[in-house]
């Protein structure tokens, strides 16, 4: 892991606003972008905390967005000095991705919400959403794979694979509530064979 | 299913009823929040009907940034303007970041203990899994497009490869492929539209 100068609060700070606006289809879209550089271009977050995010922000109520304000806590509290106070710097960084991933989305939401419904009948407004959709599931896909892909050893990690298989098909197939899947998960964690 | 959910449209009686109706919703949203959303905000409150809300939402999906918070602004500015849609963004998130943050510090006192790190390892898996169901689940939703489901297959799976395999930026793939999906889905639109109307 590198460490976190005064100067890259901004970079990050500027990482969520410039790219909120292309969060076409949720935050959940921009996860292999956030994964790419927190970890491989930055160094400024671990694989196992950027997964212990997102597993927070899925066992917790609220938005998926939420998954975004767990980045800005890791970064915060990998920025901390040693000895100072844990959480001051890990809050700040959740309230500032947050913030700067809702603010301009929010602004293009308030102003475009008439415009879009005066023209919703229009070919240029369904073929952008039709043809945007398989593009974004594709992304959707591409992040569920990234969360997975660094347990690439399969001897060791296979038990992860399986249990991400097997919510796949419980999801897919069953009436599974998304609280019964997660706490089964949590279960079969604390027996230690996930890795 | 109650016969007066398609008749009646009320509205928020105040901001702070807003605030408070998006509190609930937020707070009962694990993972998919569309469910819970509909249910508060057609069965519940019924301040908009199906209808409605379905034309609500589609609104809310061309639109980047998350859906739900996208229909809170929406629905907020239509009833209340300004204040009404900063009351509904705050109602969706202040007390699930409060919780959240909760959870977070539990974590860090925790993650010595080797069945907490574990369990949240678990949760890890699944949460992976629950994305790919997500997603798996979206994809149903393209037989029927414009350029044929195998055509809409086939550019979901280079978005896929170009993320999760090639690592391209995100930007990229929207700017890139994306253009190429939307302008082959006008074509597709304008010469059904042009042809002879079908039955």
């Amino acid at each position: 892991m590198n460490p976190i100068q005064a100067s890259d609060w901004l970079t990050v700070a500027l990482q969520f606003a410039g790219l909120s606006l292309f969060s076409i289809g949720g935050a959940i879209a921009l996860l292999p972008e956030m994964h790419r550089f927190f970890i491989d271009d930055h160094g400024w977050m671990t694989e196992k905390q950027f997964n212990s995010g997102l597993a927070l922000a899925q066992a917790s109520p609220g938005p998926n967005a939420l998954m975004l304000a767990m980045m800005g806590w890791y970064f915060g509290l990998n920025a901390t000095a040693v000895g100072s106070s844990p959480y001051g710097l890990a809050i700040l960084g959740f309230l500032m991705t947050i913030s700067c991933a809702l603010i301009p989305t929010c602004t293009l939401a308030y102003t475009a919400t008439s415009w879009v419904q005066k023209n919703s009948e229009k070919i240029f407004v369904i073929a952008f959403k039709q043809g945007m959709a398989p593009v974004v599931i594709g992304a959707m896909m591409a992040s569920s794979w990234i969360v997975s892909s660094h347990n690439a050893n399969y001897e060791i990690y296979w038990p992860n694979w399986a249990l991400t298989i097997a919510t796949i098909l419980l999801f897919s197939f069953t009436r599974a509530h998304i609280l019964v899947l997660l706490l089964g998960g949590a279960l079969v964690g604390a027996t230690g064979v996930i890795k | 299913m109650n016969p007066s959910i398609d008749q009646v449209a009320q509205r928020p009686k105040s901001v702070a009823n807003l605030f408070w109706a998006m509190t609930s919703l937020a707070l009962q949203g694990f993972g998919g929040i569309f469910p819970i959303s509909r249910k508060v905000i057609v069965e519940e409150r019924r301040w908009l009907t199906n209808q409605e809300f379905v034309e609500e939402w589609a609104v809310a999906q061309v639109l980047p940034g998350p859906n739900i918070v996208n229909l809170a602004v929406m629905l907020g500015a239509r009833y209340f303007g300004l204040r009404g849609a900063l009351a509904s963004i705050a109602g969706i998130f202040l007390f699930p970041s409060i919780v959240l943050i909760l959870m977070a510090i539990f974590f860090e006192q925790m993650q010595d203990i080797p069945e907490v790190a574990g369990a949240l390892q678990g949760m890890g898996a699944v949460a992976a899994g629950l994305i790919a169901g997500s997603a798996i689940k979206l994809a149903s939703g393209l037989k029927g497009h414009p350029i044929t489901f195998l055509g809409s297959m086939v550019f979901m799976g280079i978005a896929f490869l170009s993320l999760a395999i090639f690592k391209i930026s995100l930007i990229l793939v929207l700017f890139g492929l994306g253009f190429i999906s939307v302008w082959l889905t006008y074509r597709r639109i304008s010469a059904l539209r042009k042809g002879p109307p079908l039955s």
